[in-house]
């Protein structure tokens, strides 16, 4: 899943005003909001995966789920944004920890701490289910997205993504 | 990957300068700090200031002054003011025999990781790094003098 700029404008062009923080609610998925999620990342990644998100809501989007978590952040009825992730355990090992694979914000929403209420809202669900590290992984040349992480406070996690040609 | 001294002063001047907007910081007060040649840092600092990250005041109080963007400025755009660090051959990288280029991989892998770890930190999350270290060498004491009062 693509992550893009949460809170991050773009370094070129104009930007918009962005709505308050305080307007904005974060919670669970419903099943009305997949469309303004689907539409929101074909618009920043330009492909639209109408069956990916539909698949990813029914693995995420169950309110009964206590390790999957797929959260929007909603002001007067429109979607800004979204994240999603899971607790994973002992993956090679490692205790369980809390995974977001994918984070976004409607750019002209960007610039008002949306991507930042998504992430703790996603950091508590975690917390609740008893873990206490956050991870992620994506692009190194990701800079936006990267720069995003790193102003939360993450940090490089004592793991190597490896990959090859197959 | 070594950065060069000049690079490292300048990467600590833009931070002693950006964790005090709107106030000048002295040079000397830098070099002191750093235990640095005031020579040296006047150098580096005249560099920042032609990149328009800097300014400075003369007179009584003067100094220089952070005029970046601490949102956005990350490190590498420091860095590269000073040193070009995407041209930099691998160290060790002798490429005449299979096991150079090997090792040469491996180290170019490595250098790559560290440009994109400088390019995704902006000064401003360098400056919530340093309160955090802060917070946490304030913090060890207290710990240590809880644990003898126990």
């Amino acid at each position: 899943m693509p992550l893009f700029d949460p809170d991050q404008a773009p370094r070129t062009g104009r930007r918009r005003r962005a709505p308050a923080a305080t307007e904005v609610r974060v919670r669970p998925v419903g099943a009305a909001d997949v469309a303004q999620v689907i539409a929101l990342d074909a618009k920043v990644t330009g492909v639209a995966k109408a069956d990916y998100w539909y698949e990813v809501f029914h693995r995420y989007g169950s309110r009964g789920a206590k390790q999957r978590f797929f959260l929007v952040a909603e002001s007067a009825g429109a979607i800004l944004g979204f994240v999603v992730g899971e607790v994973r355990d002992w993956e090679f090992g490692s205790p369980p920890c809390g995974w977001v694979f994918g984070i976004n914000v409607r750019p002209d929403a960007r610039l008002a701490g949306v991507g930042t209420k998504l992430l703790e809202a996603i950091c508590a669900g975690f917390r609740r289910a008893g873990v206490t590290k956050v991870r992620t992984m994506l692009a190194r040349d990701n800079n936006l997205v990267l720069s995003f992480f790193r102003s939360q406070g993450m940090m490089a996690a004592p793991f190597i993504p490896l990959e090859m040609d197959l | 990957m070594k950065l060069q001294t000049a690079t490292s002063l300048a990467l600590v001047s833009v931070l002693e300068a950006a964790a005090n907007p709107g106030r000048t910081v002295a040079a000397a007060e830098i070099a002191e700090k750093y235990s640095v040649s005031i020579h040296h840092l006047a150098k580096v600092l005249r560099e920042l200031a032609r990149a328009d990250l800097v300014e400075s005041a003369r007179g009584v109080g003067g100094g220089y002054r952070f005029t970046g963007n601490a949102k956005r400025l990350t490190l590498m755009d420091v860095i590269e003011r000073f040193e070009d660090i995407s041209a930099r051959p691998p160290e060790g990288g002798r490429t005449t025999t299979d096991a150079g280029r090997a090792l040469a991989r491996v180290l170019a892998e490595i250098d790559e990781i560290a440009k994109a770890t400088f390019r995704s930190i902006t000064i401003d999350t360098m400056l919530k790094l340093i309160a955090r270290e802060r917070g946490a060498a304030a913090g060890a004491p207290r710990a240590a003098q809880a644990a003898r009062q126990v």
